[in-house]
């Protein structure tokens, strides 16, 4: 039955955080402040996963390519496919769900128990619409750029791991990355990317807003945030999966 | 003036206000008091709107507060300025960008015009090249004092304290006090502090409504409350020892 009433709660926080801004502008300054904390500050991180899961995911693909009969290039068509359809839209998206996640709820629930959003809300401030649009929004356009970024590091670092090893050539890499590619596979992980995003931020503001209580709650609030933002992103990416591809 | 017509208000089964009845009007210093739990705070909260109200109403200055939706109590809430309990500082924003924040949100003022009036409020509250500071580098004095110069930012026609001294040592809250009073007769503002601070009580109590379980149980000013015979408020204003010496000096004046 709980499931069912935030389901239903956080439906009417969506009605809420849509609603008019007050003024536009100060939403705009705060879109720019939330892009440098929601995807700005996350590019280091993401670089760094991206480059070394590339570079495993050619490793491991070619000391398993047993059978003679598989050509070279499979390593790098394999490391390609993977990094577009799942490993940077959907591993990425859950990696961030925990950084951006739990950055998110703790933030909002800190200013629910100090009574920094009673105080918006006072003043006549929408405080949803002021504390999560923006979330959103940053999270919505800055992901895109984020995951088209782990993608590139994710194809190169699988390239430097694989070519340094010896296990595969530059041409045979490179062969292999542009066998059967389609822009499609592309414009399905942007859409995954985009919905992933609107649920990281949006689910982490839910469990921040609705935080009841001091310290320890904003914790848990922020578990809780990591929690169903990932279970959430599972869900969703099978569906879209089903959708999109099949 | 604010008139609060026959408030309940539950928490699931428990009963926290019970018929509340309460005018209370500008250009005076209205206490809300009663022990930890009583309703107190509820009863602020029940009339700045974040509580509903189960039965009853709240009127600003005629205007049914309670019948109200969303958008309507904005208009109300802009007349509103609210000092809190632990000041609920935007810990992101400096001290000017605080005072600002209303109005960037909600007037059509120059950056220049709204930095001399947070500069106003700054140094009515005597906080004066503080503008730069992040609320974490003030003291707790600082705190209240940018919060209730935020409050006052709007030129408000209703200011509401809830527990202004909690947390502060003596001689800051009487300075804090002090404060509240000076504005609420200056500005003739509508002003309801929530305090279980007797001090409070004796220094800027001009009309006092006294909850008790719930109940309204005891309205006067602050010479009447010392007077009164009422068991449950003399248990409440009797508690310190201070107290029951000033009344033992009293009885024999």
């Amino acid at each position: 039955m709980k499931i069912i009433s935030n389901v239903g709660k956080y439906f009417i926080m969506l009605r809420y955080v849509f609603s008019r801004p007050e003024r536009f502008k100060i939403y705009k300054n705060r879109i720019f402040d939330e892009i440098e904390i929601i995807g700005l500050s996350s590019i280091p991180l993401v670089a760094l996963l991206s480059a070394f899961m590339g570079a495993v995911i050619t490793l491991q693909t070619a000391s398993n390519m047993d059978s003679p009969l598989l050509p070279v290039e499979t390593v790098g068509f394999i490391t390609r496919q993977t990094t577009i359809l799942e490993f940077s839209p959907t591993v990425i998206s859950l990696i961030l769900a925990g950084k951006i996640g739990s950055n998110i709820a703790s933030e909002v629930g800190t200013m629910r128990v100090t009574e920094q959003i009673d105080a918006l809300e006072i003043m006549g401030v929408n405080s949803l619409g002021y504390l999560v649009l923006p979330k959103i929004i940053a999270g919505v356009f800055t992901f895109p750029f984020i995951i088209l970024i782990s993608m590139a590091l994710s194809i190169y670092g699988g390239y430097f791991a694989g070519v340094q090893t010896g296990l595969v050539t530059q041409e045979d890499y490179v062969k292999g990355l542009r066998y059967w590619f389609s822009v499609d596979d592309i414009n399905y992980a942007m859409i995954k990317t985009v919905v992933f995003a609107f649920i990281i931020t949006s689910v982490s503001s839910f469990y921040g807003y609705y935080t009841k209580g001091g310290a320890l709650d904003v914790g848990k609030s922020s578990t809780q945030a990591v929690v169903y933002s990932s279970i959430t992103i599972l869900l969703a990416n099978f569906v879209l999966t089903q959708l999109l591809l099949l | 003036m604010i008139e609060v017509r026959g408030v309940n208000k539950h928490f699931g089964d428990l009963h926290v206000l019970k018929d509340i009845n309460a005018t209370f009007m500008p250009g005076v210093v209205n206490l809300i008091i009663g022990a930890s739990g009583s309703g107190k705070s509820v009863t602020a909260k029940c009339i700045v709107g974040l509580h509903e109200v189960d039965t009853g109403t709240i009127l600003y200055n005629d205007r049914n507060f309670t019948k109200m939706d969303r958008n309507e109590r904005k208009e109300i809430r802009k007349e509103i300025g609210m000092l809190f309990q632990g000041s609920a500082l935007f810990d992101s924003l400096t001290v000017e960008q605080n005072v600002m924040f209303p109005l960037t949100m909600f007037t059509q003022m120059t950056k220049e015009e709204m930095r001399e009036r947070a500069n106003f409020c700054l140094e009515r509250v005597n906080l004066i090249n503080k503008n730069h500071l992040l609320p974490a580098e003030c003291s707790g004095g600082m705190q209240k004092r940018i919060g209730i110069a935020r409050a006052i930012a709007m030129n408000p026609k209703y200011l509401f304290c809830d527990e202004p001294n909690s947390g502060l040592d003596p001689k800051t809250s009487i300075v804090i006090d002090n404060l509240i009073k000076e504005i609420t007769y200056e500005y003739n503002m509508t002003t309801i502090v929530i305090t279980h601070d007797m001090n409070s009580v004796i220094e800027i109590g001009d009309n006092i409504l006294f909850i008790h379980q719930g109940l309204k149980w005891w309205e006067g000013t602050k010479e009447e409350i010392l007077k009164t015979d009422n068991e449950e408020i003399n248990d409440f204003v009797y508690a310190a020892d201070f107290m029951r010496q000033i009344k033992g000096m009293l009885g024999k004046g």
